[in-house]
């Protein structure tokens, strides 16, 4: 910790903190802690998936022992991986719609508004990091428990196929985790942080906005949208464009058939596809601005 | 940064309104440092817009500078030297004693933890407590080791004692003056309970309907004012001297008088300086158009008590 004293006359004793300046960054890694004590299902509610998706992935595995042929196939052993995968990012988006929905909205309802407000963390800073949970805290989350929960799974699984007398290195050879992992990644930060954006940052808006029923709010508009569309054109093009987002249904990340797994060894990524798509980048460019007006409305904003 | 022979609060024609709710109609003030404000005043009359606008939660018109400050556009910075305790106990219910300590430490510069942990070792207050398992008494201790921790310039304390019990509030302003107040720091306070810390104040300031009514020194209000219990035989002489106010206590004709001197009242019986309560109710009482009572009554909720 930094001793220097400042511009105050006054010094209490030697240990006293009381630098001029703080880092930057000081206040917004603060701000994402306190996002993760107050919410904390944004790490319990994956952990608990992870456990129960590795307790039934075990029991089923180890009741497959006794049958003959294994329930469990090396030869093509992906598809207990990808169900576990599958399962944390469904429970990522789940989290984070709920998290966006009450972060700016959980503050204003219990008056800590004027708590937080009473720091010198900025309006900029507190949405930033409220942004960051779903945008880069919970894919990352998803992911580091993801390959644990696949570790395990492999060695779970190795341990099974020894014991049935079969080659581990089949099992080794057929899954290729590393790759799994790579593409888990990027799966993760294109599908579910970049192309969702819009939709995370605009719960987050309606949170800090509505007074109350924020869930209503963000929703509404989106169903007369559509339904309007639907009578005026009998197209579902809006709510096909908000599903899509919403799920990580992101056309340009790759080009994977269309019944297999994003993790699929057989996915080609086209990473530069994405990265120069208009709607990605249409998409962000909307995700600003929700995140712009949103800063602007916590400065207005006091407890409801 | 220097702020010497700056005021640490100057407001300027402060105006805000609510729709067609005038809050603030046009506020004047001058705060010095090292000064203890207290700002008194009915239910709406705008004493929590005032305060917000100095802590830069609200937008206003005019012009308002803290410590050198705009502090609605510059809420951020000026909270580095301002604290703030409000009416309620504004903590979140679902902190954690350990974690507010944390979170303090890691974004105020001028937070310093050692001295806020031995705040709380006085108190009953466990560092693995959450918010929610504190009495409201300790959830304002709590709120108080982390702003006495801070060095801060300026306090606002908006109704800081409200729902607590005459043991916790006496605590709370003795903690202040004994372990926080110095000549480098600025205290402002809104509070119903007036009595209670008339003799801490250094300043007072009435007001009502978004207008200062009152705003002088303690010192002038003691030298300015004076209350005297008449003899009842003496009452119409007495009010051929024009008392601003006149009251009845346990029977007898209590009159106050601005500007008078002591000699000149002390033939009618006892005379003494009027508790910060009575010279309230006189001076917002009286108001024409003003509702007489109700409103005055609800502000200074333990006015029947102090008037003795």
């Amino acid at each position: 910790m930094n001793t220097q004293s400042d511009a105050m006359p006054e010094s209490f004793d030697a240990q006293r903190v009381a630098p001029a300046v703080l880092s930057p960054t000081r206040p917004m890694y603060w701000s994402v802690r306190r996002e993760l004590w107050e919410y904390r299902s944004i790490y319990i509610a994956p952990l608990a998936v992870a456990a129960v998706a590795l307790f039934s992935f075990t029991i089923s595995i180890i009741a497959g022992i006794w049958e003959r042929p294994l329930r469990f196939d090396p030869g093509t052993p992906q598809q207990p991986f990808d169900m576990a995968a599958g399962l944390l990012m469904l429970t990522g988006i789940m989290v984070s719609a709920f998290y966006c929905i009450d972060a700016l909205h959980g503050e204003r309802r219990d008056r800590s508004i004027l708590f937080w407000k009473s720091l010198p963390v900025s309006d900029i800073t507190t949405v930033l990091s409220k942004a960051s949970i779903p945008l880069v805290i919970l894919p990352l989350l998803t992911f580091a428990i993801t390959i644990a929960v696949q570790w395990v799974m492999l060695l779970v699984s190795s341990a099974v196929v020894l014991v049935s007398g079969q080659s581990v290195a089949m099992l080794w050879k057929n899954l290729s985790f590393f790759q799994m992992s790579l593409l888990l990644l990027y799966h993760l930060l294109t599908a579910h942080a970049l192309w969702p954006a819009p939709i995370y940052c605009w719960l987050l808006l309606v949170s800090g906005w509505a007074r109350r029923a924020p869930f209503l709010w963000a929703v509404l508009p989106l169903v007369v949208i559509a339904g309007v569309e639907n009578l005026a054109f009998h197209t579902w093009h809006f709510a096909a464009l908000v599903g899509g987002r919403f799920m990580g249904d992101a056309p340009t990340i790759s080009s994977t058939g269309p019944d297999m797994f994003p993790t699929s060894p057989m996915t080609h990524i086209t990473p530069g596809h994405f990265l120069s798509s208009p709607a990605l980048w249409i998409g962000l460019a909307i995700s600003a601005a929700f995140l712009a007006a949103a800063v602007r409305l916590r400065r207005y904003q006091g407890p409801i | 940064m220097t702020l010497q022979g700056m005021a640490c609060i100057e407001a300027r024609n402060l105006r805000k309104a609510f729709g067609a709710t005038i809050a603030l109609d046009g506020i004047d003030l001058r705060v010095e440092e090292g000064r203890i404000l207290g700002l008194v005043g009915p239910n709406g009359a705008g004493k929590t817009t005032a305060l917000n606008a100095i802590l830069g939660l609200t937008s206003y018109q005019g012009e308002l500078k803290v410590l050198g400050r705009d502090p609605w556009t510059e809420r951020d910075q000026l909270m580095r030297d301002v604290c703030f305790i409000a009416d309620v106990a504004i903590l979140p219910r679902w902190l954690r004693v350990s974690q507010a300590l944390e979170y303090v430490a890691g974004v105020h510069p001028r937070f310093d933890r050692g001295k806020a942990e031995g705040f709380l070792a006085r108190t009953n207050i466990r560092l693995a407590s959450r918010v929610r398992e504190l009495s409201k008494g300790m959830v304002t201790q709590l709120h108080l080791a982390l702003v006495m921790a801070i060095d801060a310039r300026l306090l606002v304390l908006d109704e800081p004692t409200l729902g607590l019990d005459i043991l916790y509030r006496k605590q709370f302003y003795d903690s202040l003056l004994n372990d926080y107040f110095d000549r480098n720091r600025t205290i402002v306070v809104a509070t119903h309970q007036v009595d209670e810390i008339q003799h801490v104040l250094t300043d007072l300031m009435f007001i009502n309907r978004g207008r200062i009514v009152l705003n002088c020194s303690m010192e002038e209000v003691e030298s300015r004012y004076l209350e005297v219990t008449v003899r009842p035989e003496q009452v119409a002489a007495a009010r051929a001297l024009r008392p601003m106010h006149q009251r009845q206590a346990l029977g007898r004709t209590v009159l106050l008088f601005d500007g008078l001197d002591r000699q000149q009242l002390d033939g009618f019986g006892d005379v003494r300086t009027p508790s910060v309560a009575d010279l309230f109710v006189a001076m917002l009482a009286d108001k024409p158009g003003d509702k007489p009572g109700n409103q005055v009554g609800q502000a200074l909720g333990n006015y029947e008590g102090a008037a003795r």
